[in-house]
């Protein structure tokens, strides 16, 4: 395979490996990192891709685990590096403003589930997979997708429906 | 659409028992601007859905061929190596033979030659001299004081 047909091949899911990455890791600049990290192992293995039924599952399970060695890693060592996104805020009008609010809510609310939870909710929420790709992915069975999808989804809509009826109930 | 359907397909949401099908009417239903106000609640949910899936990788692919640039460094820096020593020891050969041959083989020209490298040597022999000639200044002037 060439450096072309490799970008072909890749462009479909590149945007999904980032954004997982991005789900575990936080930081964009992490992100970006394990993606490249990501795209540099499926280009290594280049001959050997072919043998693989999805490639894109292959690239998700390389991505999870890549993030999670990445996350222990960082845990392991003394210091506890704590991913932000140093981005300015752009002021914005009053609804605008609220509406950004209640959505970094539901990011801040996802980014406290356990790992495997927030994986699970960006693969079926975000990503749109079926239950069998994600349990294929996660080397998981379906049901326990299930249960820990519907688990993660409940812990969200319990802290939305707290800070929507906020000071009301 | 009727807001009890929706209901039913929110609580089989949180179950987790929707498909992708019925998944994308909840997005659909959400995105659009009437949403019952008893559902609002959900509805940032699904706004952050969607709009995290707009998020891109930017950067470009790192499509290097790394390995074989390395290589193909690695033999021109030997390649270079080997000439650097190989000239080295060529030209070390070279004139350590012209110093075993002698570098003269007329005698005239040797002796001239001999002439020539000796008065130079004298003469900066003797420049050295003139130098240490002030030191008999001193010689003089410690006499004067320390009278014998």
């Amino acid at each position: 395979m060439d450096q072309h047909e490799f970008v072909t091949l890749v462009a479909p899911f590149k945007d999904k490996v980032f954004r997982l990455a991005k789900r575990l890791l936080v930081s964009t600049e992490e992100a970006e990192d394990a993606t490249q990290e990501v795209l540099v192992k499926l280009w290594n293995k280049n001959n050997s891709l072919e043998a693989y039924s999805s490639v894109e599952a292959f690239a998700m399970t390389i991505t999870k685990n890549y993030c999670l060695d990445q996350l222990k890693s960082k845990r392991a060592g003394n210091l506890k590096i704590v991913h932000n996104n140093f981005t300015d805020r752009q002021p914005s009008l009053q609804q605008q403003l609220e509406d950004s609010d209640s959505l970094s809510w539901v990011e801040r609310v996802i980014n406290t589930l356990p790992e495997q939870q927030r994986l699970i909710v960006q693969m079926r929420d975000i990503e749109q997979y079926e239950f069998e790709q994600i349990a294929k992915i996660l080397e998981m069975n379906e049901t326990a997708v299930r249960v820990a999808l519907s688990r993660a989804r409940k812990t969200i809509r319990t802290y939305m429906t707290k800070t929507h009826s906020y000071g009301i109930g | 659409m009727e807001s009890d359907k929706i209901e039913t397909l929110i609580e089989k949401y949180f179950q987790g028992e929707t498909s992708i099908a019925e998944e994308k009417q909840l997005q659909d239903y959400f995105s659009a601007p009437n949403v019952a106000q008893h559902l609002e609640q959900y509805q940032p949910m699904f706004a952050y859905f969607s709009q995290t899936r707009q998020q891109q990788f930017t950067q470009a692919v790192p499509l290097q061929t790394k390995k074989r640039n390395v290589a193909w460094l690695s033999v021109a820096a030997s390649v270079v190596v080997l000439l650097g020593v190989g000239t080295y020891v060529y030209m070390n050969d070279n004139s350590s033979r012209e110093e075993t041959m002698g570098t003269y083989d007329d005698p005239e020209v040797a002796f001239r030659q001999t002439q020539k490298a000796l008065a130079m040597l004298s003469a900066h022999v003797n420049t050295g001299i003139e130098g240490v000639q002030y030191l008999k200044e001193y010689e003089v002037a410690k006499d004067k004081v320390f009278r014998k």
